[in-house]
């Protein structure tokens, strides 16, 4: 064999014998050990994130201010904050699938924000939804255009982009004027109070406790009778244990996140209740699940990510699928400028959109996206913007100054970098 | 195959139209000759190896027929009427599935999802993955593809004819009759090699016409009934296999004649061709 057959066909007569533990799994204790054995591969799912939100948690709680950082005031604020990050880590998470880049989602997030921000001022004086939707408009036309360039001019994603970052940069301070900012802090202003109330309105604690009951619920029975009924027909399925595992842990999750946000933290007057950003990121991640994993579309992304190629040769229109990605990572990316504005009170020119999109990648990596597309789901964005969210707000717990923020978050992306390389090492086959 | 022909059996519509006729194909591109006035039978319930040096127009006449080139004289007869193959959607739409050499398989999607990629069965705009499990299920076990642990574990963790097997089932799955392979046999070990060329055995007990790009000549004598060679773009030999040994092959190869030989046109094609 030749060398250049060697180098056309790496792969063809190695197989890595560590198949995905929901194969072949019969039993909870089989499906962990073989599991154990694929994270020793490389291939480790989102436990390393989970690993780094427990370290993280633990030292900033050692480490905060008579330990802070694990008190209810601080892990609701942690939630505001991280909601953000999960919002440009999942928008980021469509480009990162196919393999590219979008430099351009801080800028972008922070124009859908002002853009509603400023449709909600008294002069237009939107009610908020309209005002919403439109900054959604906004930067899906902006994801559409830089989309287009990308595939029908085939220019590199992370040169259009990186343009883009300084064209909406500059967008940016034009649309926010001599002003400078956009305020929407008013509270007799309905449109001004519902985009201000995601961040700083709260569910009635009753409410959210029968809506957790209520998702949970949905949630149980989905996951039980699709696992149970392939198990039934005979098709690859879980083990009952894990199904179990599965629901208990989300149930568990949800419980952890409204009990803590139902205890009282005002300091003078009482403050109770889960944020409406909260069910809000919850409704984009399932969505963006659901749509990554369910649909046709979705599983076109993952193709195209996994090999173009292929893809192409399958009938996949790939030009639209990448377009459409640009389009949504621009979308969701607007949905986190829309709370970022809510979180500040409105928008300024000092929003620095170049951290911002570190900030996404960074959450995106960290939760378990590949850099080098296809693989990543939406759960990742969640995750890895916790982690981020928790390095942001544990620094500024410590009073550290800005430069050891970005040295940690610097130091904590090349950590998730290097996860992710090594994980793409372990599981592409490699010939001995 | 028991014994070999004394005499060709000139092409006779009494003994079944083939599925697949090209008569007198030509295609060029730009100054570069591709092919020039090629036929070409590809009967059903038979295995045609197409052969032929690097540059011959293997490629180019696959992809005519896969319909990503359209020929630019010559007509094509499916079935015995003639047809004409523009797009790779007019090609999959008339049965034909080409397999080719990079398997076009994503490795980062399982079994079920490659074989089913870009024709996913949906039911309220929703993935219908049971559906599409059995499907996928019941025809690697209708090829007798028995070696994968799991139809869910993704492409990546396949061995290289375990790949090649699913990218087979892929072409087969969707009531092709036609079924091309470019060097399904390329870069696969001595069992991976006899795993595909029995798969290829199979497609052919199922009726289906196979066409075997190769230049391994212990692949084509394995497992062709018939064989075509190409030669700087001319289709200078076909007939079954069993009229041609190593070195005719060899030398219609390298030099487009063989004293070894009479090569004709006039294609036999019966079923009896096998034992």
């Amino acid at each position: 064999m030749t060398d250049l057959t060697e180098g056309a066909a790496p792969d063809l007569t190695a197989a890595v014998e560590v198949p995905p533990p929901e194969v072949a799994a019969q039993t909870l204790g089989e499906y962990l050990s073989r599991w154990w054995l694929r994270v020793r591969s490389g291939d480790a799912g989102v436990l390393p994130v989970v690993i780094a939100l427990v370290v993280v948690a633990i030292v900033f709680t050692v480490v905060s201010p008579n330990h802070v950082f694990l008190s209810p005031v601080n892990l609701v604020n942690l939630f505001d904050q991280s909601a953000v990050f999960v919002m440009l880590a999942i928008g980021e998470g469509f480009v990162l699938l196919l393999g590219e880049i979008d430099l351009s989602v801080g800028y972008v997030a922070a124009i859908g924000g002002i853009v509603s921000a400023n449709l909600v001022q008294p002069s237009p004086g939107w009610p908020w939804w309209l005002a919403i939707a439109a900054g959604l408009a906004v930067c899906a036309v902006i994801g559409g255009m830089q989309g287009f360039v990308i595939t029908r001019l085939r220019m590199p994603a992370f040169i259009v982009t990186l343009a883009g970052y300084l064209i909406w940069f500059g967008v940016m301070i034009i649309i926010l004027g001599n002003a400078g900012g956009v305020s929407i802090t008013s509270q007799i202003i309905d449109g001004q109070r519902a985009i201000y109330g995601i961040v700083y309105s709260y569910i009635d604690p009753l409410v959210a406790w029968i809506g957790l009951v209520v998702i949970i619920g949905a949630f149980g029975v989905y996951t039980w009778r699709r696992d149970a009924g392939r198990r039934r027909s005979g098709l690859v399925a879980p083990p009952v244990g894990l199904t179990v595992l599965k629901i208990a842990l989300v149930a568990i999750a949800g419980i952890a996140v409204v009990a803590i946000s139902n205890v009282d933290r005002g300091t003078f007057l009482p403050i109770v209740g889960v944020p409406w950003v909260v069910p809000l990121v919850l409704v984009v991640v399932v969505a963006c699940s659901m749509l990554l994993e369910r649909t046709s579309f979705g599983r076109h992304v993952y193709a195209v990510g996994g090999n173009p190629q292929a893809a192409r040769r399958a009938g996949i229109e790939v030009s639209r699928v990448r377009l459409l990605s640009f389009v949504l990572c621009s979308m969701i990316a607007g949905i986190g400028g829309i709370i970022y504005c809510s979180q500040l009170g409105g928008m300024t020119t000092n929003i620095n959109g170049g951290q911002l999109v570190l900030y996404a990648v960074a959450a995106a990596v960290i939760g378990g996206t590949s850099l080098f597309g296809g693989r990543g789901r939406a759960i990742h964005g969640l995750l890895g913007g916790l982690v981020i969210g928790a390095i942001y707000n544990g620094l500024y717990l410590l009073g550290l100054p800005v430069q050891w923020q970005l040295i940690a978050t610097g130091l904590v992306l090349l950590a998730a970098v290097s996860i992710d390389s090594l994980s793409r090492r372990g599981t592409v086959p490699t010939r001995e | 195959m028991t014994e070999a022909p004394t005499r060709i059996v000139p092409t006779d519509i009494a003994a079944g139209v083939p599925l697949l006729s090209l008569r007198g194909v030509s295609k060029h591109f730009g100054a570069v000759q591709a092919l020039y006035d090629v036929d070409l039978d590809l009967p059903a319930g038979q295995v045609t190896a197409l052969c032929g040096d690097n540059g011959a127009g293997k490629s180019v006449l696959t992809k005519c027929i896969a319909g990503i080139h359209e020929p630019d004289h010559g007509e094509m007869l499916w079935e015995g009427r003639p047809t004409r193959i523009r797009t790779p959607k007019d090609a999959a739409a008339i049965g034909i599935e080409t397999v080719y050499q990079d398997l076009a398989l994503a490795d980062n999607l399982d079994i079920v999802q490659n074989m089913f990629l870009g024709r996913e069965r949906t039911s309220r705009a929703f993935l219908d993955e049971d559906s599409m499990e059995r499907a996928a299920a019941a025809t690697l076990a209708s090829l007798r593809v028995t070696t994968v642990r799991s139809i869910r574990q993704t492409v990546a963790t396949l061995s290289g004819g375990q790949r090649q097997a699913v990218a087979v089932a892929r072409a087969v799955m969707w009531q092709s009759k036609l079924v091309m392979l470019d060097e399904p046999t390329a870069a696969l070990g001595v069992a991976q090699t006899g795993m595909v060329l029995e798969l290829v055995q199979r497609l052919r007990d199922h009726g289906l016409a196979v066409m075997v790009i190769s230049h391994n000549l212990n692949d084509v004598f394995e497992v062709a009934d018939r064989i075509a060679i190409l030669y700087l773009g001319r289709m200078v030999a076909q007939d079954r296999a069993a009229a041609f040994d190593r070195q005719s092959v060899v030398d219609f190869m390298t030099t487009g004649g063989s004293g070894r030989h009479t090569p004709t046109l006039a294609v036999p094609v019966d079923g009896a061709g096998r034992g």
